[in-house]
This record gives structure tokens, C-alpha cells and sequence, in this order.
């Protein structure tokens, strides 16, 4: 197996239209679709990716249901798209090999398989059927805060020998400071950067989505994910137009058009946000407890039905543990704060 | 529900395939059991789970199914508990020596059965299939609803520690949540069946952890149906805990009324939570216990059917 072709210091994969469509409920309207990937295209993202914020297969009561079919999102980003390829997340148990082909038939090139941190033995299934349907691979190691650098390697080994050609910190809570980052990305370096590239997936809730990311490419991190308006589970991913901007400052090279992806992010992506992502009190109890992000809007409905505070269910899911797909136990910790707050 | 107590002497033997550890978990509940005898434990190797189950004063042996169907006499039910592959393999010589079998395996030759949901009707099958560790914690819940009301669309997320899940299921995860989202459509009565399987790591390991939503049609969403479909999901979990005890529901089935974003239906969420009985396995792996737990109930069904059809043993 061979590594794609990376043309400039770093490559960064937008993820607007997945990561984003947490924050959006999974709204997306095609014509959202359309005109974000235009934008992007036209700004040099050279990998866009476009699912249900889940994965495929996410549109589902415990994630919420897409407001249009994640297959013909991607069928129509990838008729606007002229350079740039269209990547699909699939999280094993929750979407199939199946859900993948079909992707792939919708115009998916690129997939990007995401595990828990230490559950990467559920991919290599995915990554053969996607290296069979010719897709270049990406692995997701969700919560990487949730274990320590050499162990988060030692998963990165495993995805790798399956199939991978990229694994990443995925630092899906926001959680991690910058020292933690950094020592995650030499791990997973200095484990598969002979034969891999190590990628970075970063959230705002504690702000340190950008500063990690100018740590990753100081230490050989090669993709790089961001988010137009940061828009993106919790307080958001590291802002597209950001990264570009910065990187462009430090002479770190990404092909990206800084003032093209400004105009995306103000004229295009701004006029349908939801809401603007920010670092409230929910979305930095989520940083600070290692709560996965894509938690919060859930967490908000729940805090409404049952009537309790959001931030109480959020530092209560940090001290169970839960990872990434447990969006189910948030009620169940609303109704268990709800009865306490009886009894008390 | 037949008499399923077995007047001394008289009890239908059986035969384990598969000595690990859900094969040892299997001797010790079935060991409980007034209907069953264990005469046989069957592996391809020594193993310590054959070792086990000698010194518990079973004949165990490392020669496979050849050995098993050279008794004299065969047993009258096997429980399976090896991989597909093997199961693929062996049923049809059980079948052809008159051997029920109970699978444990993802091979699913046989109908799949969920005990107090759908067992009577394959009574008489040669080959059962025990579907999926979520699909048995689950499946009477949908079911239990969709006796009430029409479910259109039934969903379900199955919580386990990461240390219960095996090798093979992690090999393998796609046949988990395709095998288990098609029998909440067939077993459980759902228009649609969806499932998703999540692994946690925490430690100390999570109990199992369950949820299963079911839409209700709008047009069916009323105080009336509300509360017969509360009452129908308590008496289920009642029959379940009836050969899980550990198996509870952490809060009243939740209903939300019709949304335009669930296809204007409603929804009911059960949360449930499966301890296991700690056998062999660990309590907290509730999604291994309830698949032995399960497959025991269904071999004492069998053998109040053998016994009270009278088939010669």
C-alpha cells in the first residue's frame, strides 16, 4: 500500500458539511451543499467531506434524522466539485460496508473510518472493502485524550496495517492541551510515518484547535482538518479560514486561497448557520470534562425535556466515561439528574 | 408456558460444542436446570474449558463432532457456541443423527428465535439461532410494543464494555448490526429495523446498556395506546428477567409526541440495563449472559416439547 500524494506542507480536509451538520441537526439542503463545495473547490480544498455528522448511516432518533438522504448530498458534491474529492465518514457499528459502497457509487472517494481510540480492531474490516473499491483511507481515533500517546500508536499500527493511509488524532472532545497533542502526534509519527501520514482533527472547546494544528505541522502532521465558521460539534473544529490564514503567515504551504475561503466562510457558509459555534459554558465543559462534542445539542434538548441544566448532564457523561455513538445515555442522565433533583 | 420440571432420571441430555467461555458459561446455567443434563463438553484442542468441565465430571473431548456423534447415546440437544464456520459444518450431520441444536454463532442456518417472543412457534425446527447479544436484550421490547401498535420503525443501541466483545464480533462488527437490525423487523414485528452497537472501555468495565426506540404513527398517538404500550413493556421485561434476572429497565419507557423531523411519528424509548447473573463470566458482560442465559431457556422449551410430544429418547 502506498500513501496518496500530499502536494504542499500540509493538506487540509474541510469537513464543514460533517463535522458542521452536528451544529446544523443534520438539516443540510442540497443547494447548502452545493454552494459550500463550489466555494471550497473554487478556494483549493482538495478533500471535502460530506456525511451525516454520525457517519453514514447516522441518520437515525439517537442521532438525529438527516433532512436529506446523506447519498444525494454526496451525489451533489460531487457534481459541483472539479478538483476537489469527496470524502465519506463511516463509524463502524453504526454504518456498514454497505452504507460504504453505496457512498462510493454517490461519487465517494475518499472514506474515513472512525473507532474509539482504543477500539480500532472494529476497522479493519471497512478499511479492506474501501481499499478494494479503490478509495484512498483515512482512520479516525476518536477521543484521543482517552489514552495515552504510545497506546493511541499502537491503534494508529493497527489501522495502519489494515489499510489505512492516514491515521489521525481525532480530538473529538477539544480536550486535549497542547503538550498532549503534540506528544500524540510524535507517537503516531514516529510509529507509521514511514509508511503513513499522521493527521489532526481538532474542536474549539477549549480554543487550542489552530494552536494544535501549528504544532501538528511543526512535527510532521500532514492533513489537517478544519471547518468553515468553525462550524462543527461543540464549540466547533478548528476554522478552515483560520488554519489557511495562519498557515499562510508561518510559510507553511496548504494551496489554500485565504481570501476565497473567507468570502466562503462569510458569504456562504454564514447566511445558514443554526448558530455561530462558540465557547460557552456547555461547549468548555465539554473540553474540560473530555466529553465527546457532537453530545452538546442532544444534551440541550434532553436539559429542556427533563429540566435540568445542560452543563450537569454534560459533566456527568465526562464522569461515565461515555464515548463517541452514546448519545442514547444522555436522556438516561437527564432522568436519572431529574429523579435526584426530586429526591433531594 | 409448559411444565419445564423433569421427574427424576428423565432429563434431556445435551451436549456443549465450544469450550470457551461462553461453553462454560453455558455448563454452569444449564447445570441449574431441572430439565437438562450436560453429557458431553466438545472441543478441537485441549483447552482449559475441557479441563473445566472434567472436573466438574463431564465427558469432554478434544475430537470434535466426529467423537460427539459416536456416543452411544447421542445426546438429544447441542448447544453450539464454536464460530459460523464451525456451525456451518456440523449442523447437518446433527440434524441428520435427530440432534436439535441450538446456535450460538452468527451462522444463522435456523430460524432466529428470541425466547418469550417467538420460541413456540419453532418448536419443532431442527436449528434455532439465538440472533445477537443486543437482538436478545432488545427484541422483546420492540416486540412488546408492536403487539400494541403498528411500529413502523424500530432502532436500537447496544452499550457494551469493550472487554466483552470478542475477537469475532470485532472482526466482524457489520454482521452484528445487519443480523440484529434484521431481526427487529422479523422477530421483533418493526416496518424497519436499524441497530448500532458502541464499545466502551471505561474502567471499572460498563454494565451492558440497552435503548430501543420505536415510532409510533401519529394517527395511533393517544393516552389509550401510550399506557397500553407502557404496560406491554413492563410485562415484557418480566418475562425476560424470568431467565435474566439481572435484566431492568433504568426508567419508565419515555414517550415523545409526533415531530415533523421523525416522519411526524412519535416515539417510545425504553432504557434498559442487563447485569449479568456472573456465572463465568463477568456481571458486567450482561451481553454475553443474556445470549447464554437466552440459549438455556430455548433448550428447556425444547426439552418440555421432547418430553411432552413423547419422542423417544
Amino acid at each position: 500500500m502506498t500513501r496518496p500524494e500530499i502536494r504542499h506542507d500540509v493538506r487540509i480536509t474541510d469537513t464543514t458539511l460533517r463535522d458542521g451538520s452536528h451544529a446544523q441537526a443534520h438539516q443540510f439542503t442540497e443547494q447548502q451543499v452545493r454552494d459550500t463545495v463550489r466555494a471550497l473547490d473554487r478556494a483549493g480544498v482538495e478533500v471535502i467531506e460530506v456525511t451525516h455528522g454520525d457517519g453514514l448511516g447516522g441518520s437515525t432518533f439517537n442521532y438525529g434524522f438527516s433532512h436529506t438522504d446523506e447519498l444525494r448530498l454526496i451525489a451533489a458534491a460531487r457534481e459541483e466539485a472539479r478538483t476537489a474529492r469527496i470524502a465519506v465518514l463511516l463509524v463502524p457499528g453504526i454504518g456498514t460496508s454497505e452504507d460504504l459502497r453505496r457512498a462510493h457509487d454517490a461519487g465517494a472517494e475518499v472514506v474515513r473510518v472512525a473507532t474509539h481510540c482504543t477500539e480500532a480492531d472494529v476497522s479493519p474490516q471497512h478499511f479492506g472493502v474501501a481499499r478494494e473499491l479503490g478509495m484512498e483511507t483515512v482512520g479516525f481515533l476518536m477521543m484521543a485524550h482517552r489514552t495515552p500517546p504510545e497506546d493511541l500508536a499502537k491503534q494508529a499500527r493497527i489501522m495502519v496495517d489494515a489499510g489505512c493511509q492516514c491515521p489521525y488524532v481525532t480530538d473529538s472532545a477539544g480536550a486535549l492541551l497542547m503538550h498532549e497533542a503534540r506528544a500524540r502526534f510524535e507517537a503516531l509519527v514516529a510509529e507509521v510515518g514511514d509508511e503513513a501520514w499522521v493527521g489532526y482533527h481538532g474542536h474549539q472547546n477549549l480554543s487550542f484547535g489552530v494552536a494544535n494544528s501549528v504544532i501538528a505541522a511543526e512535527v510532521g502532521v500532514k492533513e489537517i482538518d478544519g471547518s468553515l465558521c468553525a462550524l462543527g460539534a461543540g464549540s466547533g473544529n478548528s476554522p478552515t479560514e483560520v488554519l489557511a490564514a495562519v498557515f499562510d503567515r508561518l510559510g507553511v504551504s496548504t494551496g489554500l486561497d485565504v481570501m476565497a475561503l473567507l468570502d466562503a466562510a462569510e458569504d456562504v457558509v454564514r447566511p445558514y448557520l443554526h448558530r455561530w459555534p462558540k465557547m460557552d459554558r456547555n461547549a468548555i465543559v465539554q473540553g474540560w470534562a473530555g466529553v465527546y462534542s457532537s453530545f452538546l445539542l442532544h444534551a440541550e434538548h434532553a436539559a429542556e425535556r427533563y429540566k435540568v441544566p445542560t452543563h450537569e448532564i454534560l459533566r456527568r457523561c465526562g464522569e461515565l466515561g461515555l464515548v463517541g455513538g452514546q448519545e442514547d445515555m444522555i436522556i438516561d442522565v437527564a432522568l436519572e439528574l431529574a429523579r435526584a433533583r426530586e429526591e433531594g | 408456558m409448559p411444565d419445564m420440571s423433569a421427574p427424576p432420571g428423565t432429563r434431556t441430555t445435551a451436549a456443549i460444542v465450544g469450550p470457551g467461555n461462553i461453553g462454560t458459561d453455558l455448563l454452569a446455567k444449564l447445570a441449574r436446570t431441572s430439565s437438562i443434563e450436560v453429557t458431553a463438553m466438545v472441543g478441537v484442542v485441549e483447552s482449559p474449558g475441557l479441563e473445566r468441565a472434567r472436573r466438574a465430571g463431564i465427558a469432554a473431548s478434544a475430537e470434535g463432532v466426529d467423537w460427539l456423534l459416536a456416543q452411544d447415546p447421542l445426546p438429544r440437544i447441542v448447544f453450539e457456541a464454536t464460530s459460523a464456520r464451525a456451525h456451518a459444518a456440523n449442523a447437518p450431520r446433527y440434524e441428520a443423527a435427530g440432534i436439535r441444536a441450538v446456535d450460538l454463532t452468527p451462522a444463522h442456518l435456523g430460524p432466529m428465535v428470541c425466547p418469550p417472543v417467538n420460541m413456540p412457534d419453532h418448536l419443532d425446527a431442527p436449528n434455532v439461532n439465538m440472533i445477537t447479544c443486543g437482538g436478545q436484550a432488545t427484541i422483546p421490547i420492540v416486540a412488546a410494543v408492536s403487539q400494541v401498535v403498528e411500529v413502523p420503525y424500530a432502532e436500537i443501541v447496544a452499550s457494551t464494555a469493550s472487554r466483552s466483545a470478542g475477537p469475532g464480533t470485532r472482526a466482524n462488527i457489520d454482521e452484528f448490526t445487519e443480523t440484529t437490525a434484521r431481526a427487529v423487523e422479523q422477530v421483533g414485528g418493526a416496518g424497519r429495523g436499524k441497530a448500532i452497537i458502541i464499545l466502551n472501555p471505561v474502567e471499572p468495565p460498563m454494565i451492558m446498556r440497552d435503548t430501543v426506540f420505536c415510532a409510533i404513527p401519529a394517527e395511533r398517538w393517544d393516552d389509550a395506546t401510550t399506557t397500553a404500550v407502557a404496560a406491554s413493556i413492563h410485562a415484557m421485561v418480566a418475562r425476560v428477567r424470568e431467565y435474566v434476572p439481572g435484566y431492568t429497565l433504568r426508567a419508565d419507557p419515555q414517550f415523545d409526541p409526533p415531530r415533523p423531523e421523525w416522519g411526524g411519528r412519535g416515539r417510545v424509548a425504553t432504557f434498559l440495563e442487563v447485569r449479568g447473573a456472573g456465572d463465568f463470566l463477568p456481571e458486567y458482560a450482561g451481553n454475553l449472559d443474556i445470549m447464554t442465559a437466552a440459549a438455556v431457556r430455548v433448550g428447556e422449551l425444547i426439552a418440555a416439547e421432547l418430553i411432552t410430544t413423547g419422542v423417544p429418547a
